[in-house]
């Protein structure tokens, strides 16, 4: 059995707006085990990168934890300080961000960037050491070692992102959150990027957070997942149980509106509404005003949101899992 | 038989590049070379490839926003109720026909003026195209909006394309997986109600599944395959279609999904050979593949 790299307790997290507070995570909890990896997926705006946001503690100005506890490696992160923090980036865990190929500085080498990060680190490292350590990252993300040398604008959307994955492993870190790293690729690309993170993972024993939109790309990479809307999770375990008998009546729709390439053509469902506002705290089940086939208590917002045990590791939300 | 609603022949758009300031040489970038399809009305044909295979070049020739540099392209004209060229129409015509033909661009956000309000940029089309009276046009946008799921739609009107979120962003482009569904039926129903015809641009062929009757494979600015949806994605011939069919994630976690390989700089070489002499060939069932010997790579 591996032990627990990371695990996160009761984690609630706010942001203040002019218009009010927006509890954007909601008592999440979740645990990822040594080389295990582990899927966030939902809608935009359920929570996803607030999540990864906060296990950084990079969160906006305006956000706030105010309850819950993030250990990483027996050591908890909720309450460090800035300087404790800066130790704990990227050398415990570290960020693939949204469109991160973007964020290269155009006019400063890829190589030289990934030496700056390094550098913070581990400045006792010599220039040479820290040169063989890039050389091996990028045959690992498979490019080439002349990348170093060359300009952002020089490679391809592609390549930029292997280079980033490059910089995300640079300093070693024991989980890696990879916040939908492929959304702007196509889809050969993609799978490209996909292997290479699937192969990196498994030589380095990597910890993997794997934040998607894509349920497809969510059920290929991860051993384990969780399901998110309006801030809290509603069903949670092992990938394949999700998948095979999804009990959450938003992970089956979530998992019914997916388009597929093989199998039979399947008529797709469409989800209708929208996600709602967090900004006024909601009583009870979140998903009920867009339960397609609500049940009795569900219709009534009788229950209070709760995960409950379905089979050995698989919990999902109790109020929405005998609707339709 | 079908009537068509556009139909192309030959379509090329080759770009000239200079090989620098002081270089004399003239390259020409084939972005898209020697292509040819027709859409029947209401139906949708999905043009997929990898980014930078010519696509998207197609369809900016098609609606004129780039002149194309060869071929044809016909559309059936309602009021002599025959195909017409493109290329003899003009003003009014010209402009009847650019109201016709309409493109749905991929990122929408980018191409949004920053200094208007969502109102104003959804009503100029309406107002170039002087559609209904200014009260119809207004109400449009209401629905407009309601269908992309901005409600209330009084929140959206007065806001500047920047102040819309990234989350709102991507409601209008389209990434989003509860709106994807909405959007991609709307479009249907579209088709269905109005006899709406679609050129459906994706690299991803899941999507086209559920939006195209048939479906062309580019390649390097030529269609290499192209067959009824179901046909192409469960016999595709070319190395190429191979590629891209088998690069799709499934969402199934115990589908062991096995990547066909292929060797791009060699598939680029034998297709940059076929050429007009060589026209893509009916294999039965309406199933079409370019000719180009890939024997080798199979």
């Amino acid at each position: 059995m591996s032990k627990e790299v990371l695990s996160v307790k009761n984690l609630n997290m706010h942001y203040e707006t002019l218009s009010g507070d927006v509890h954007a995570v909601k008592d999440v909890s979740f645990s990822v085990k040594e080389g295990e990896s582990f899927g966030l997926v939902g809608e935009s705006g359920c929570g996803k990168t607030s999540v990864a946001m906060s296990l950084l503690q990079l969160q906006a100005d305006n956000a706030k934890i105010s309850s819950g506890s993030i250990v990483l490696d027996g050591v908890e992160l909720v309450g460090m300080n800035e300087s404790e923090l800066r130790k704990v980036r990227w050398d415990g865990i570290s960020i693939v961000f949204q469109g991160a190929m973007n964020a290269w500085n155009p006019v400063v080498k890829v190589g030289e960037q990934i030496r700056e990060a390094i550098r913070e680190h581990y400045p006792e490292k010599s220039k040479a050491e820290n040169t063989e350590k890039i050389e091996s990252l990028f045959k690992m993300v498979g490019l080439d070692a002349a990348v170093i040398d060359r300009f952002p604008h020089e490679l391809s959307g592609g390549m930029k992102q292997r280079a980033v994955i490059a910089l995300a492993l640079s300093c070693d870190p024991k989980v890696v959150i990879a916040d939908e790293p492929t959304t702007a690729l196509d889809v050969v690309i993609q799978d490209q990027i996909l292997n290479e993170i699937k192969k990196v993972q498994e030589l380095l024993g990597l910890s993997l957070i794997y934040i998607s939109h894509d349920i497809a790309v969510i059920a290929e990479m991860t051993d384990q997942m969780a399901v998110m809307y309006a801030g809290s999770i509603v069903e949670i375990g092992p990938t394949d149980k999700v998948f095979s008998t999804p009990k959450h009546a938003y992970t089956r729709l979530l998992l019914e509106s997916t388009p597929s390439v093989v199998g039979e053509k399947k008529k797709l469902r469409s989800l209708d509404g929208e996600p709602p506002s967090l900004i006024n705290e909601i009583t009870g089940c979140s998903f009920s005003p867009r339960c397609p086939d609500p049940s009795d208590d569900c219709k009534n917002q009788n229950k209070e949101m709760k995960l409950v045990e379905i089979e050995p590791g698989h919990f999902a939300d109790n109020c929405c899992v005998d609707c339709g | 038989m079908k009537k068509n609603v556009i139909e192309v022949k030959n379509l090329e758009k080759y770009y000239e590049v200079s090989g620098g300031f002081f270089s004399r040489k003239k390259d020409i970038v084939k972005a898209v070379d020697d292509i040819s399809f027709e859409i029947p009305f209401g139906e949708s044909l999905g043009l997929v490839g990898q980014s930078g295979c010519g696509k998207t070049t197609t369809a900016r020739a098609l609606c004129l926003l780039d002149p194309k540099t060869g071929g044809d392209v016909k559309f059936y004209n309602n009021e002599t109720q025959d195909m017409e060229n493109i290329d003899n129409l003009q003003d009014e015509e010209l402009k009847k026909f650019r109201r016709n033909i309409q493109m749905i661009f991929q990122d929408p956000y980018e191409s949004l003026n920053p200094r208007w309000t969502i109102k104003d940029i959804i009503l100029e089309p309406l107002n170039i195209h002087n559609i209904g009276d200014l009260k119809d046009r207004e109400e449009a946008v209401v629905e407009i909006l309601k269908t992309v799921g901005l409600t209330p739609p009084g929140n959206y009107l007065p806001r500047y394309p920047h102040e819309l979120s990234g989350g709102q962003r991507q409601r209008v482009s389209m990434l989003d997986v509860s709106i994807r569904i909405s959007i991609m039926d709307l479009m249907l129903n579209l088709a269905k109600d109005l006899e709406v015809s679609y050129l459906y641009i994706t690299h991803d062929l899941a999507v086209a599944r559920y939006m195209c009757n048939r479906i062309a494979v580019m390649f390097n600015g030529k269609i290499v395959e192209i067959a009824e949806t179901e046909e192409l994605l469960n016999n595709p011939i070319h190395p190429y279609t191979k590629r891209l069919i088998s690069s799709i994630p499934v969402p199934d976690p115990s589908y062991d999904r096995k990547v066909y390989d292929v060797n791009y700089d060699e598939l680029d070489a034998i297709i940059s050979k076929h050429g007009t002499e060589n026209p893509l060939v009916d294999i039965g069932n309406e199933h079409y593949i370019a000719t180009h010997d890939v024997k080798g790579l199979i």
